[in-house]
């Protein structure tokens, strides 16, 4: 009787089933998609960070100190400490390579360029979009990862080949266009575009690295790496020392991905080097990230108790159009608890269904939101499931009980009367 | 109805103003009828709030987030041409073409000599503005007095290996300088030694180079400011930091997108808590329909009545949503930004304009079904 009740229900009063069961589908759409956005921002923002470009540096162990001004070094080639180029593929063997976006060595010279060796200007090495191996793998990495604000006017050089970019002022300068030569230190280069940086890269000759290693007669050398990386907002276990830590909190601090910990990782497989937060843009970070999660938190709230409303005012008019079949059951002789359970597993199987179909719904559109929005997928944890259809579940439970009870509370007579 | 004493509302009728009979079963309705108008309300009242709370983010959040974005430092860049020293005036004419929209640094720079003849970077600034500008310096303490110098960390292991007073020489004038503090930047800073202007340029006669600028407002207006000041300052480079501009410009546009997206989403389920809210709450007083259309009112003053009735719902709804969602929308922004949301007023009218468009309709959907139904019988019970 209980079973046929319930399925008579559903087959009878398609139209209120299906107002209520839409209700907790996009309820429960909703909720799925603003949760599964929110738990995966903190990951999406960190990668959009990315574009304030590399968040460490690693420089040689021994090295003379920096001579720079406006970003220009002053300090004689021959001064100072190298790292050897040769280390650098080891970096996708540290424990967060997955979190390592790229690097760039740097590698500063001060060449002549122009027609008779007239102007005196730095020459910057580096990878453009170079492809290293490491053990079986291949990757890229390069400038165009961790500098994506430069931009070039013509063609990015090749990292194997002798051409250059030459920064935007110095080609007003000299009055270069893509495509010309240029003398560096009396030998003709292709000038395969011009950059816009927006800073002292503008004024200098960027080239591969090998070519710069080439001019100052240093194969193999790299004067300092930037690293980009995806972190974890600093606290207090990241800034303490890990000298002072015991083994278990060192796994911990080692095994998390702070800034500290991967420059700390760094160190260790390039050898004779120091690595460093730039802490510009490392420190920065968190704070921006910490304060978008933390809206995208709140308002992941505000969507869960609209949707939550929704769902219960859904269920409420759905029961109290349906006093008067209440009033007959109860005069009929029903208890009050049987009525209340035949309402409750409707809302259930409700639930249960709208739960599924909504999860679905949501699912795919924190997938559109993730593609349109960040040109990747949202990324959703099964784990999700259950807890949405309990919510699911609990949510239209809550929102029924007040109705239920005051329908079943209802005097028969009245009820039948259509009075309330 | 049939259970209320008849001697009230007949008092009432007595002593209240002759107001008109349509207002009067307006009041009429919300009052006998306090549970299911409240909860109708109800509904409006946070339907609204959330949008209004939501709107209000959206607008401001660019603002706020802009904030943070300055504690990157500098988006614009004025050095002298080729190296050389910037004209002197050229910091009061940067800051009266950013009109306190921002604030400009100076930086002065030159190479000088350790007594054991290494060269250091030293460079001139004013450090109270520093502190503002690069929030992420890490200083063990700031210089106070004259004399007192900011030694980078890696400077410190050549100048004055133990904090100890050290001597500098430049062009063969030497400057005696005590170090208050270490400086940790992680870039360059990390190698040169800090002063005040003041002390360096009486021992130099060097003037500042570089003036540092942190611009507020959008990227257009910061691009707009840089060519402002290269008319200016014709003496100078002036250089936009397109690093800090795309990258703010990027996360911005992202978040913002994000947040658009979140708040169609939670405006759309809160209309459909309406939706349904109301719809039942007309489709239950289809027997005032019925003995209205049995007594012999027409559909026009019918319709019109339910329509007054929901729209004026919609209306107070949306005051009193508006009002809280203000407060919402402050309460997120003082525990997510330190500082409050402003509310902006111009959302209410599309607020009230949305409301009463949602009200509105769910009396509109159960109205259509119900005029299609004889008197008899919704009276009859059916």
């Amino acid at each position: 009787m209980f079973v046929r009740l319930v399925y008579e229900s559903f087959r009878r009063q398609k139209r209120r089933k299906l107002l209520a069961g839409v209700a907790i589908t996009l309820g429960v759409g909703v909720a799925t998609a603003m949760i599964a956005v929110a738990t995966d921002i903190g990951d999406k923002i960190s990668r959009e960070l990315r574009t304030f470009g590399a968040n460490l540096i690693v420089t040689p162990q021994e090295d003379t100190l920096d001579l720079q001004i406006g970003g220009v070094d002053l300090r004689p080639p021959s001064d100072g400490a190298y790292l050897s180029e040769a280390d650098l593929p080891k970096i996708r063997g540290t424990f967060w390579h997955h979190n390592i976006v790229g690097f760039s060595p740097m590698l500063p010279v001060n060449v002549t360029a122009g027609p008779s060796g007239t102007a005196d200007v730095a020459l910057l090495g580096t990878y453009f979009s170079k492809t290293l191996t490491f053990g079986k793998e291949e990757f890229v990495t390069g400038v165009r990862i961790t500098h994506p604000w430069w931009k070039v006017q013509g063609a990015w050089p090749d990292d194997n080949s002798q051409d250059v970019l030459l920064g935007e002022r110095l080609a007003a300068r000299l009055g270069r266009r893509p495509g010309d030569d240029i003398d560096i230190n009396g030998v003709p280069h292709k000038i395969s575009g011009i950059l816009s940086a927006g800073g002292p890269e503008d004024n200098q000759i960027v080239a591969p690295l090998g070519l710069a290693q080439q001019i100052l007669g240093k194969p193999g050398a790299v004067r300092r790496l930037y690293v980009s990386a995806l972190t974890k907002p600093e606290d207090a276990l990241a800034r303490r020392d890990p000298k002072t830590m015991n083994a278990e909190l060192f796994d911990r601090w080692y095994c998390s991905p702070y800034v500290e910990s991967i420059a700390y990782q760094l160190q260790e497989v390039i050898p004779h080097s120091h690595a460093e937060q730039i802490r510009q843009v490392a420190q920065n970070e968190g704070t921006v990230l910490s304060r978008i999660k933390g809206l995208m938190l709140l308002i992941t709230l505000a969507a869960l108790l609209a949707s939550a409303l929704a769902v219960s005012a859904a269920m409420a008019t759905a029961i109290f159009e349906r006093r008067s079949e209440v009033g007959l059951m109860r005069a009929l002789g029903a208890g009050s608890f049987p009525v209340a359970a035949v309402f409750f597993a409707e809302a259930t199987l409700l639930a249960l269904i709208g739960g599924v179909v909504g999860f679905a719904g949501g699912a795919l559109l924190a997938r559109a939101i993730g593609r349109s929005i960040f040109d990747s997928q949202i990324t959703i944890e099964p784990v999700l499931f259950p807890i949405i259809l309990a919510i699911a579940v609990i949510v239209t439970f809550a929102g029924s009980a007040l109705a239920i009870r005051r329908a079943v509370k209802l005097d028969p007579v009245y009820a039948l009367r259509g009075e309330a | 109805m049939s259970s209320r004493p008849v001697t009230e509302p007949a008092r009432r009728r007595e002593n209240s103003p002759h107001t008109s009979m349509f207002l009067r079963m307006l009041v009429r309705a919300a009052v006998l009828r306090r549970g299911r108008a409240a909860s109708a309300l109800l509904a409006m009242v946070v339907a609204a709030a959330v949008a209004t709370a939501m709107l209000n983010l959206y607008v401001d959040v660019q603002a706020k987030l802009r904030r943070e974005f300055r504690n990157y430092g500098a988006n614009i860049v004025v050095v002298g041409k080729d190296g050389q020293a910037l004209p002197a005036g050229t910091l009061q004419q940067a800051e009266s073409v950013l009109a306190g929209r921002g604030m400009a640094v100076p930086f002065a720079y030159v190479v000088a000599r350790t007594m054991s003849g290494q060269s250091v970077v030293v460079s001139g600034t004013d450090f109270d503005q520093v502190k503002k500008l690069d929030r992420w310096w890490a200083v063990t303490a700031w210089p106070a007095a004259g004399g007192a110098a900011l030694v980078g960390n890696r400077a410190a292991a050549v100048v004055s290996p133990k904090s100890e007073p050290f001597d500098l020489s430049f062009q063969g004038r030497v400057i005696h300088l005590n170090p208050s503090g270490l400086l940790t930047t992680g870039a360059a800073e990390d190698s040169r030694v800090y002063l005040s202007l003041s002390d360096f340029e009486s021992w130099t006669g060097v003037q500042p180079s570089t003036i540092e600028i942190a611009a507020s407002g959008s990227a257009e207006e910061v691009s707009a400011l840089a060519q402002k000041l290269a008319q200016a300052i014709p003496a100078a480079e002036v250089r936009p930091v397109r690093q800090i501009m795309e990258g703010e410009a990027r996360v911005l546009g992202k978040t913002r997108s994000t947040l658009l997206a979140a708040a169609v989403l939670i405006i759309l389920t809160s209309a459909l808590c309406v939706l349904s809210t109301l719809m039942g709450w007309v489709f239950d007083r289809r027997r005032d329909f019925a003995i209205m259309k049995a007594l012999g009112a027409s559909e026009r003053l019918i319709s019109s009545f339910f329509a007054a009735e929901a729209a004026a719902l919609g209306a107070v709804g949306a005051v009193l949503g508006f009002v809280i969602g203000i407060g919402v929308a402050a309460w997120i922004g003082r525990v997510n930004f330190h500082s409050p949301v402003e509310p902006r007023f111009g959302v209410l009218p599309v607020i009230l304009l949305g409301s009463v468009a949602v009200a509105l309709l769910s009396a509109a959907l159960p109205m259509s079904l119900l005029r299609r139904v004889e008197p008899a019988m919704i009276l009859r019970g059916e």
